[in-house]
């Protein structure tokens, strides 16, 4: 048999039919939903007449647009209000399990799935959110789509999908002290661009992606879509095993064994060939910070913010013109030392437990910087439980940091917790694009490392510098 | 969704590369739940300044836009989020075409589901029509989608890819949800064979 990779053995398994000249059916394992990207989907089903084809296969909840204060406190925003009961009516009436609101399993669509075990190697998952790229890191096909295609999800369980190219992402060496997952993808998207993925599924392999806890995985697989690549995957092995194992939704007993020899056939065949192939080099990398409006301008945090005189292809130049204006920095300037006004710790992106111990760690006896704004928002409501439990909340109130219910927050700022126009936020999550954390707030994105340690001298700061 | 064939539309240009989702339409908007009154907001922060008041500077509030069909866009179009509001909110504006040297992948299909064609052309041509809608601001472009063409003022015409299904589904209007209704034997087959 020809050898074949990983994204190949998932995408055959999973080909209901292939007409000639026609895009595959594929069929999808499970779909998670949010109140976002869903009611459209569900209006078109409504008026069509048509069940959800399999309940058992969709998972809801929500994330993106509820606030992160007290869930005792009723919601304000009308419009925020009004989108949850229309998810919790949808699930209802379609017969779907929801953790909402009030569920102490509630969280961030891409923080759930894999902390419920839903999310298990060799599936196809999709979402109508592009970070669904994140479960790709247990060694699934997992895609954003858009809202059409949630329907056509619901409505058939399958999509019609034409076969992406496939793209090696090599990372081989060893992470200095100081430097985390994030900054490998930051690195990443700095070098192949934010178009750089496009229309490739990538797989991500190499020592310093084996090294990596299924957290700092996710994290790297989550922002594949900054690099324009719709899936992000890596080849599931004992550690991936070992985070499933006993979870609420994983196999047990013989149907684990049965399950873990199946796991065991999906890493990429000897000789297998890939469309690209990028090098990284572990051992070279920084901490990263992106000075610009996409996450494709990062630069190593010791590095200078690049000159748009330098750039040779006009619109390249335009675009950095652009952002540096939007940012109002200068050319040739380091960001060290650089002001800022919030630092969020949050998002799919780092907001696991993983995450939350090593900015308390970092966090732990010191304290914020004075008007500093410092926003931690765990990931799921089981993530803040665990956080509680470990006693990370008080390393972070002490340290005069806010500790927030779960949601997106200000990922995307769709509710109340938003940057007010101008000011600049060190931040965790995954997006930079001009008003993505409020109308004319400013990103920098980070590690969760140089986040705290930024919000702790209220400058940007390298992490190296106040590690021990 | 509707057919679409031939059409001859006014031309703008927003010749920015790498727009994201996040600017075609801001988080904020997305707490609705259908696809009305989009077009009011679609570039809301570019358009609009923080009290509200339209920008004068910006493309969409400039007198040659009003009417306008067709955008040729910077490349990468359509990048980051997944949102469909983003297709939905171009359409409430006007727009039947969007033409660029690539688009984002989700971008691209959520643009084909609801009918609004994204044209692929070269870098060449795309710098071609950048000048051109620069010099003109009453371009008027003409868009073939059967022999996959863009007819030039002067005349010339650039073909475009698109491939053979989603060509034939935009000509002919044809519903992708209904279509895949119709695999239902196949799809019944699979799960039973696969055990799903
Ligand atoms: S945390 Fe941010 S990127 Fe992740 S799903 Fe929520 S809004 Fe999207």
């Amino acid at each position: 048999m020809t050898p074949r990779t990983l994204f190949e053995k998932i995408w055959d398994a999973h080909v209901v039919s292939q007409a000639e000249g026609a895009p595959a059916i594929l069929y999808i394992d499970l779909q998670l939903v949010h109140e976002v990207t869903s009611p459209q989907a569900f209006t078109e089903l409504r008026n069509r007449g048509i069940k959800v084809r399999r309940p058992d296969r969709t998972v809801a909840t929500v994330d993106h647009s509820i606030p992160t204060y007290d869930r005792s406190l009723p919601i304000q925003d009308a419009l925020a209000a009004k989108q949850l009961d229309i998810m919790y009516a949808n699930a209802r009436d379609f017969d779907i399990r929801i953790y909402d609101r009030m569920s102490d399993k509630q969280g961030i669509v891409h923080v759930i799935g894999p902390e419920l075990g839903l999310t298990q190697p060799g599936m196809t998952i999709v979402c109508g959110d592009s970070h669904t790229s994140t479960h790709g890191a247990f060694g699934t096909l997992a895609f954003g789509i858009g809202t059409s295609e949630v329907a056509m999800v619901l409505a058939t369980q399958t999509l019609l999908q034409r076969k992406p190219k496939t793209m090696n992402v090599r990372v081989e060496g060893t992470l200095a002290n100081g430097v985390t997952a994030k900054d490998i993808i930051l690195a990443l998207i700095a070098k192949i661009g934010v178009d750089g993925g496009t229309g490739h599924a990538v797989e991500y392999s190499g020592s310093a992606i084996r090294a990596q806890t299924m957290e700092g995985r996710m994290t790297i697989c989550n922002m594949s879509i900054e690099g324009g690549a719709r899936a992000g995957m890596i080849a599931p092995d004992e550690t991936t095993f070992n985070y499933v194992a006993g979870r609420e939704f994983a196999p047990r007993g013989a149907e684990w064994d049965a399950a873990v020899a199946r796991w065991k056939q999906l890493p990429t065949d000897d000789g297998a060939q890939y469309d690209a192939i990028v090098e990284l080099d572990a051992n070279a990398l920084e901490p990263m910070i992106t000075y610009g409006n996409n996450p494709g301008m990062g630069i190593p945090i010791t590095a200078r913010v690049p000159d748009p005189d330098a750039l040779g292809d006009v619109h390249q130049k335009a675009a950095l013109r652009k952002a540096l204006q939007y940012m109002d920095l200068q050319p040739g300037k380091s960001l060290l030392g650089h002001p800022v006004n919030v630092v969020f710790i949050g998002s799919c992106t780092n907001s696991r437990i993983g995450d939350l111990r090593l900015a308390a760690n970092v966090m732990k006896g010191k304290r914020v910087a004075e008007n500093v704004r410092v926003l931690v928002v765990p990931g799921s409501q089981q993530v803040k439980r665990q956080a509680e439990q470990e006693g990370l909340d008080k390393i972070f109130r002490e340290a005069g940091a806010e500790w927030r219910e779960a949601g997106c927050s200000m990922c995307i700022a769709m509710n109340s917790d938003q940057l007010e126009p101008g000011q600049y936020c060190v931040s965790t999550s995954n997006r930079n694009f001009e008003g993505r954390q409020g109308k004319g707030g400013r990103t920098f994105l980070a590690s969760p490392m140089t986040a705290v340690a930024t919000a702790i001298h209220g400058v940007v700061t390298d992490p190296r510098s106040i590690l021990s | 969704m509707e057919p679409i064939k031939k059409f001859t539309g006014k031309t703008i240009h927003l010749p920015h590369t790498d727009v994201d989702t996040d600017q075609i339409i801001p988080a904020r908007y997305l707490k609705v739940t259908d696809k009305k009154g989009l077009g009011e907001v679609v570039f809301y922060d570019w358009r609009y300044d923080a009290d509200g008041n339209p920008n004068p500077e910006f493309l969409l509030n400039k007198p040659h836009a009003q009417g306008a069909t067709i955008l040729v866009a910077g490349h990468n179009f359509g990048c980051g989020s997944s949102r469909e509001h983003a297709p939905w909110a171009l359409q409430g504006f006007g727009f039947q075409a969007i033409v660029s040297t690539q688009f984002a992948d989700i971008f691209r299909n959520n643009s084909l589901k609801n009918g609004l064609l994204p044209i692929v052309v070269d870098k060449a041509t795309h710098e071609q029509l950048l000048d051109l809608a620069v010099e003109d601001p009453d371009l008027q472009l003409e868009v073939d989608l059967e022999t996959q063409t863009l007819t030039l003022p002067d005349g010339r015409r650039v073909e475009f890819p698109i491939d053979s299904f989603s060509k034939e589904c935009l000509l002919n209007g044809v519903d992708e949800l209904g279509y895949l209704m119709r695999q239902t034997g196949a799809i019944e087959e699979y799960e039973r064979k696969n055990k799903k």
